[in-house]
This record gives structure tokens, sequence and C-alpha cells, in this order.
């Protein structure tokens, strides 16, 4: 009905337009402008519904797909197009963004309407980044989204907001520029940057490792996998909270996106010499990692450490693969490890959103994001403490919560692949529940820990909106995952059976 | 020989600003200090005739003229629109500082004139010994120009070291051009070209010749390890002279290269792209380190120019048609980021307080938001991130590289572009992320600030829609 419409490049530039527009509005209106920008949040949100409910999930054939000649001369294309895998995560995009919106509604004082434009044209880009199908656009997305993180973090971040986002900057930077290099490279051979003609070029087994290589800088960074994971922590702890938000739910997913768009279809023979490598860093991740969050006395600290955590079972779906290919006596379960990762990046983008939302309602009230602040908010703030503990639960993978289907999942196949790959992953079931329920228990539960704590005041309509519509999504994800795992059930089957062909 | 009037047509546009150069010396002297603006007036007035003038002379079939001394083709054409246009923005940017400090004179703006005619005739050379007189009017004028504050101590030092290194320079080139005319025994690139397809490696004196030409081409961009001159220059002279020497003269060099090695050399393009390599990487390598430990921002500009041209090295050592125009889209580009850049320097100046430090782009968003957003588009093209034009420029070189085997020159040219990142995010945070430390004024006009936000948007423009200068580049070694 829709499909004449160009609606991938709708939900990219409408953001940026609407982004530049409120940015040129300035902050004489502030208040016109923040509704002229959640009215570009939800009107693209809207905008990008079709692609959910117009989407031919019987195919793993791109579509909406456009394409027009960008760069003449040098065969880069203006080319976009989704399937089974990046439409969902752009669904979170649009989805997120409107909450990034509305939670920085009062709380954001200096320049607000630029606060608000950094994110519209944040969005945008990241939508790009999942819809494009060409290498060089690509890039160009993936890295243009580093400058509004960049003045995000560094304009209305904390107290130590530019080590952090320099950093920050750098280590994405320098993870993509190899990227860069590769896909020039694969270029060359191709002679198209088309990403679809990547994935059918054939490679020797040293290029190969040598592209998967210089992806892995790239993706590894972003996801962030252990041992380059230490940007992650100081970003999130010196942004502001729509800044960790956007972060957490979405930067962390292109990470995992390009594991899957590239590592996985261009360099198979690769991904299946090295997954010892992946699944090694994926399990310390998962295991390592959760005890460093368990030891946590920051509020924000603790949640980005558990993302790590928690991103660490998306590579580990992504990369168990390879190992059920080599066990002859196992035929399943490499859709499912797949499967498990997409379903566990949704999940927590929509579990992690909450978690930081939260900790951003309790800083507003005390300015502090200390453990040791608080003690007892559930005595003054009873609905808040009830949302908290529910997200705190959904992080643990409790059943019934999005959290759940992700873990368990990719749980599943990791037992098809090894044992003890399986045991070491459930260890997180633990470890996770003793972190994320140490950290309600010490914030939430318990009597009234100071004065600051008596005097808070429960959440207010925006933010019950807020809070309340994210545990909407996890409880749907949920208890009725079936849509999300059928839209990108052939995809992710073409994906499979497109990396178990050797390339060599 | 009889002289065709006709011949003098390809070269109407030198003839332009050669009559408006002399012009202004004449005018000057009769109008009164308070009237100073009509050099400005009459010089864009100028430069906007040249630029007709060029468009309308130019396209269509190659022509040499002069005896065949001068040549008039699709690459000098676009690069002498580009140096003009540049030029325009450099006089429009300068003026308020120039007339703050009584240096508006008619001599400014003749020798800054000079210097651009100087830029013309290297582009449109095609004999060594053209292209070393236009050279060499550029070079005179700029260490003039260099020294044209008197009052100054730094600028007449910087004068000082830049003529002594620059006639360093000019002499080991024209050792150069004298040896190869001994191996060739023309001066025209044509014949060379022939002769050296002939001998090519057997002949020692024109691989020797080779050598001296590339150290003074190494000279004249300031490429490690010929570049000493450059940080003292930029730091001792005034800005709009910085200004001037730092944008459009990187075109003109990038014709000097193309001449010199590809037109006349191309035979040897083995022998000179292993010298090219070298200087690229050392460029690369050195000019980002020690961009980072820079405090004074013109410095800092000067060790990223040296980077910079490390870059443009990496495409004209490709040789490739595609390396090539990478290389010119690359000259181009940076000669418009860095006319943006010092023009917000000299917008940051005022009368008695010259912008030299970063500390003065402290806390800029808050003084004035559009001129910090334009600074830090700059600064970010400038850094290689997309959606802007330093970031096609270099994804043109990478490519040209690439297509030609050299993949680790590619990683290594990437590694320093990440170092270099640094110190382009430090001005940004100083901008962005600090509190101002003065609220003076800024020194501008709509001039300026027009000329300014066309400089910075068209930063951008490129970065989204590059096939419109790709496409003139690609047509320029087609």
């Amino acid at each position: 009905m829709h499909i004449d419409l160009p609606l991938l490049s709708l939900v990219i530039w409408l953001p940026i337009l609407g982004g530049i527009a409120v940015l040129a509005s300035g902050d004489r209106a502030a208040e016109l402008s923040k509704k002229v920008a959640l009215a570009f949040a939800v009107l693209t949100f809207v905008v990008s519904l079709p692609l959910w409910f117009a989407f031919d999930s019987s195919t793993a054939q791109m579509q909406f797909v456009e394409r027009i000649p960008w760069i003449p001369g040098l065969e880069v294309y203006y080319h976009l197009g989704v399937d089974g895998i990046s439409m969902p995560l752009i669904l979170l995009t649009t989805f997120t963004t409107i909450f990034v919106i509305v939670a920085g509604w009062e709380v954001i004082t200096y320049k607000p309407s630029h606060y608000m434009a950094a994110f519209l044209i944040m969005e945008g880009l990241m939508v790009g980044v999942f819809s494009a199908l060409d290498a060089i656009l690509f890039y160009v997305f993936w890295e243009a989204m580093l400058i509004p993180m960049f003045i995000i973090i560094g304009v209305w971040g904390g107290p130590n907001r530019i080590y952090a986002t320099i950093k920050f900057f750098l280590y994405t930077f320098f993870g993509s520029v190899f990227m860069l290099v590769a896909l020039i490279y694969m270029a060359f051979q191709a002679e198209s940057f088309s990403i679809l003609d990547f994935h059918a070029l054939p490679l020797g087994l040293t290029e190969q490792i040598l592209i998967f290589v210089a992806f892995l800088l790239a993706f590894a960074v972003k996801v962030p996998m252990w041992p380059v994971h230490t940007w992650l922590p100081d970003a999130h702890v010196e942004a502001p909270t729509g800044g960790s938000v956007i972060l957490a739910a979405i930067m962390l997913k292109i990470g995992g996106y390009g594991f899957l768009r590239f590592s996985l279809p261009i360099t198979p023979d690769a991904s299946s010499y090295l997954d010892w490598l992946i699944i090694s860093m994926s399990l310390i991740a998962i295991v390592y990692i959760a005890f460093v969050a368990l030891v946590q006395q920051d509020m924000k600290k603790l949640i980005a450490y558990s993302s790590i955590a928690h991103m660490g079972f998306v590579t580990l779906g992504f990369f168990i693969a390879f190992t059920i290919f080599q066990r002859a006596d196992v035929e399943t379960g490499a859709v499912m490890g797949i499967q498990g990762g997409m379903v566990q990046m949704i999940s927590h983008g929509f579990i992690s959103g909450a978690l930081f939302l939260c900790v951003g309602v309790l800083y507003d009230r005390l300015h502090s994001r200390q453990i040791g602040d608080y003690g007892g908010v559930i005595n003054t703030m009873p609905v808040f403490g009830g949302l908290m503990v529910f997200f705190a639960m959904a992080n643990a993978g409790l059943p019934g919560t999005s959290g759940f289907v992700g873990e368990f999942l990719v749980i599943l196949a990791a037992f098809k692949a090894d044992f003890w790959f399986a045991f070491l992953a459930a260890t997180t079931l633990i470890i996770g529940a003793a972190y994320t329920l140490w950290l309600v228990k010490r914030v939430v539960f318990g009597p009234v820990a100071n004065d600051g704590v008596a005097g808070l005041t429960d959440i207010n309509a925006r933010e019950r909106f807020v809070l309340g519509s994210l545990a909407a999504a996890v409880l749907i994800v949920g208890v009725w995952p079936a849509p999300l795992l059928e839209v990108m059930d052939v995809t992710v089957q073409n994906l499979v059976e497109h990396i178990g062909l050797s390339k060599l | 020989m009889t002289f065709d009037i006709t011949q003098l047509i390809p070269i109407l546009p030198e003839i332009v600003i050669l009559v408006l150069a002399c012009t202004l010396l004449l005018v000057d002297l009769y109008v009164k200090d308070a009237q100073k603006g009509i050099n400005h007036n009459l010089t864009l007035i100028g430069l906007v005739v040249a630029i007709a003038v060029t468009l309308l002379v130019g396209g269509g079939e190659r022509q040499v003229v002069l005896e065949g001394q001068y040549v008039r083709d699709a690459l000098s054409d676009t690069l002498k629109v580009m140096v003009l246009i540049v030029s325009l923005f450099v006089f429009v940017y300068s003026r308020e500082y120039l007339r703050d400090r009584a240096l508006a004179t008619g001599e400014y703006y003749s020798l800054a004139l000079f210097a651009v005619l100087g830029m013309m005739i290297m582009i449109s050379a095609n004999s060594y010994l053209t292209i070393y007189l236009g050279l060499e009017l550029l070079a005179l004028c700029l260490y003039a120009l260099v020294a044209f504050d008197r009052e100054s101590k730094k600028g007449a030092e910087a004068a000082m070291k830049y003529f002594v290194l620059g006639a360093l320079g000019s002499g080991m080139l024209l050792y150069g051009i004298s040896m190869i005319y001994g191996a060739t025994g023309s001066l025209e690139f044509g014949p060379v070209a022939e002769v050296v397809a002939e001998q090519g490696l057997d002949n020692l004196v024109l691989v020797f010749g080779l050598a001296f030409l590339v150290v003074g081409i190494g000279f004249k961009f300031g490429a490690v390890p010929f570049h000493m001159w450059v940080p003292d220059v930029y730091e001792g002279a005034p800005t709009p002279v910085v200004l001037l020497l730092g944008s459009a003269p990187k075109i003109a060099a990038f014709a000097l290269a193309v001449r010199l090695l590809v037109d006349g050399l191309g035979g040897l393009h083995a022998d000179w792209q292993g010298m090219l390599v070298i200087l690229a990487v050392l460029s690369m390598g050195l000019g980002n380190l020690l961009a980072i430990a820079q405090s004074n921002i013109k410095r800092m500009l000067a060790y990223s120019t040296i980077a910079h041209v490390g870059f443009i090295f990496l495409g004209l050592l490709a040789g490739t048609q595609e390396g090539l125009a990478a290389a010119m889209f690359y000259a181009i580009v940076y000669a418009v980021m860095a006319a943006g850049v010092f023009g917000i320097l000299l917008v940051l100046s005022r009368k008695g307080y010259d912008a030299e430090n970063l500390e003065d782009l402290k806390g800029l968003n808050e003084r004035d938001p559009w001129y910090a957003a334009l600074m830090g588009l700059m600064m970010f093209s400038m850094a290689g991130v997309p959606p802007f034009v330093g970031f096609m420029a270099k994804f043109f070189v990478l490519k040209s590289i690439v297509s030609i085997g050299l993949v680790w020159l590619a990683v290594l040219a990437v590694i320093f572009s990440i170092i270099g990142a640094f110190y382009y995010l430090r001005a940004i945070w100083y901008m962005y992320f600090d509190k101002p430390t003065t609220d003076a004024p800024l020194t501008d006009s709509g001039a300026v600030r027009v000329a300014l936000s066309i400089n910075g948007l068209s930063v951008l423009a490129l970065g989204l829609f590059p096939a419109l200068l790709l496409s003139l580049c690609q047509a320029a070694f087609a």
C-alpha cells in the first residue's frame, strides 16, 4: 500500500531535518522546540510502523529497497533496504528515541533545543546504519553517529565528561578506520561497494582473516566485547540519562548488527576459524564482567557492566553456529543461537534503556548515582519502586520478561554446541540475578536510609508514561515473542545457510 | 616568427589579475587613508571578473600557446577557478584584521594578487622554466607578505627563515631542472617526456635531476623532512597572510607536482613513487604527532597541514588517473577547509589582540553558536569524519592506493589519522565543553558571516554530494 513511498529515506531524513529545524529554532522558544522535537520523534515512529506491518516475512530478500547513484564513477550508491535482521532494530530505534526526548523534557535546562536536536539527528543516522546496503553509505552513517554522541556526552555530561567523551570517540574511531580499509579492499576486489556483492565475493583464508580482524576491531569496540569494553562504563557514567539510554539501547546493537551483516556472511571461513576467540571473549564477558558488575558502587556503572555481560550473550549466540556446524551429530541450533542473540539485542534495548531511565529518575531528584546514598526508596516512591523491581527482574532474565527469551534461546543453542559453553553462559542466571537483586535490595527495599530518600516524590505522569511503555514492551516480547521470531526467521535461516558454505 | 594575438586569449585570466595588481598600486597613491576600503572592493571585483574570464576562455580542447611555454587544459581551468575562489574568500576574511592594524594598503593587495598570479602561472606552465618563474613569483610575494607587519619581530624572523629555506628549495628545484635539461635537451614537458620514455632509468643524470625535483617539491609543500619552515612561518606571520599562504598555494603546489612529475617525468613513475612514499609516511606521522603537542593553534594547524600534505602525496604517488584525481580533490578540499579555519581565527581576533592559542576557542559555542558550529564541522572534516568532505577526500585517496596494491600504506595512513583526530577533537572540546574566558565581541561583518557560512556549508555539501567536485577532478585527468 505504501510501497511507493521511500519509507526508509523518510525514516532517516525526517528526524534529521526535524533536528535541524529544532536546532535553528534555538532556545528562544524552548517549550515550542521541545514540542516540535517530540512531534518529529513520534512522526518518525509512525512512519516506521509500516516497515513492520508491510514487511514480507516469507523472504530473505531485501525489502523497501532504494538505489540511486551517489558517487558515479566509483560505483557508490545510495542503497537502502531492510531484512528481518535490520527491520526490528530500526523500530527499536524509532521507539526508544521518543522516550529519550520525553525523558529530557524538564531535566535538561542548558540549551534544551540543542539536546533534543542532537538526539533526533542521532536517530536518523542510526536508522541509516541499519538500512544502508552500500558499504560507504554504511560507513558514513556509522561514523557520523559519533558526532552527536560526542557532543551529547561532552556538553550535558557529568563532571568527568570530557575524558569520557574523548575516550569514547577515539576508541570507536580507532575501531572503525580499519573497517574502512577492509571495505575499500573488498570493493577493489568486487568492483562494487554493495554489501550484498561482498557477501558473494570469494576470498582466500588469509584475506578473510585480515578482513575479519578489521571488522572485529570495529564491532568489538562497539558491542563492546571484553577486553575493549573500558570506554563504556566511563561513557555511561558521564553521559546524561538520554545519552546512556541511546548508547545502551541502540548504539551497542549496531556492533552486534555489524557482526551479522558483515563478519559472518563476508568472512564465514575466518569466522569459523576464529570462532574460539569470539566465544572465549563472549564467555569472559558473561562471567568475569558479571562479577565486576557485582562490586560496583555506582548504579550507572553497574548497569553498564551488566550491559557488557548481556551483550556477551549476543556475540556468543552468533558465533556458536560455527561450533554447531563442526559437530556432525547436531543439525539444528545455529538458527536458534542467532535468533536468541537478536532477541537478546531487542530485549536488552528495552531493559537497559529502562534501567538507565530509572537511575535518571533517582538522579534527577537526589543528584547522586551512588548506591550507598539510597535505601528504602519504595517507601516514598511506591510506583517507581515497583517498576524498577520489574526491570531488574527482567534484567536478571525472569521468565515472562523479554530478558528470559533471548538468554534461554542462546543457552539452549550453546548446549547443542558444547556443554561447557552452556554451563558458563548459564552462570549468568545466578550472578546476573545476584547483582541486580542486590542492587534492588540496597536501593529500593529496606528502611528509608536518609532524609534525602524520605523527601522523594513519586514519579509524575511523564515518567510513568516512559517507564510504563517500556515495561509493556518488555512484557509483550517476554510473553509472546513469536511475532518477533517470525519476522526474522527466514532471514536468519538464509544467513545460516550462507555461512555454512565455505567461500574457499 | 609572427605573433598571433589570439594566442593571448587563453591567458586572459592571468592578464586580468596582472592588470588588477598594477592598477591597485596606482590607485593606492590617490586614495586617502580613510578610503582604503576601495582597495578591498577593487580586489574583490577584479577576482570575480577573473573567475568569469577563466570560465569563459576555459573548456574545450587543450591549448598550448606562447611557443609551447603555456598550456590551458581541463586541469588548469579547474585549478585556476578554485585558486581564485579560495583567494576571494581569503580577501573577504582578511578585511577587518587588515583595517584594524592599518595594513590594508595597496601594497598588501598587489603583493597578494601577484602571489595569485604566480599560482596561476604555475598551474598553466608547460615548461620547466615557466613553472619556475611562477613559483618564484609566488614565493617572493609570500616572503614579503610574511614580514608585512614591520612592527612585528616574529614576522621578520619568520620571513627570514621562510626566505632562506625557500631559496634553498628553489635552488634545489632549479638544479634539478638544469640536470633534466642537460639529460634531455629540452625544457618543455612534452619533449622531456618523450626522451624519458626512451632512456628511462639508464640515464643517471635524469635520476639525479628527479631526486632534486622531489626535494624541491617537498620544500614547497612543506613535507617532512623539508617542513622546518612551516610551523615558524605559520606562527610568525600575520594571520591573514597565513590564511593566504596556507590555503590556495596548496592547490598550486599540487599543480607543480603534477606538471613536474606526471607531465614531465611520468616515465620515471617507479622512481618517484618510492620517494613520495617516504615523504608521505613521514609527513603524516610527524605532522599528526607534533600537532598534538601544540598549544598555539597556528602552529597546530601548521603541523596539521604537514599531515594533510602526506595524504595529498598518497594520491600523487599512486600515479593513476584515479589517484591524481583523488589528490586534486584533496588539495582543493584542504584549501577550502584551511581558508575557513583561519577565517574563524580572524573573527576571534580583534584590534590589539590576535587569536593564536587554542584557549582562544574556549566557549565559542556560548559566544556565537553559529561560528562554533562552522568551526566544529571544519574540524571534524579535517579529522576525516563523515559526512564532511574531509572524509571523502581521505576515502578517495585511500581507495586509489589500495587499488595499486599498497594496502599497508592505507593502514598506516588510517592509524595516523586516528592519532590526528585527537587534536581536532580538542579544538571542538574547547569550543563546546568549556566556558568562555572572555566576553569580548567577535570581529566580523555581514560579508564575513555570509562568506564563512558558504565556506562551512560547502564542506558539508561537498561531503554529501562529492560527485560535484570529483567529476571535475576526474575530467582533468581523463
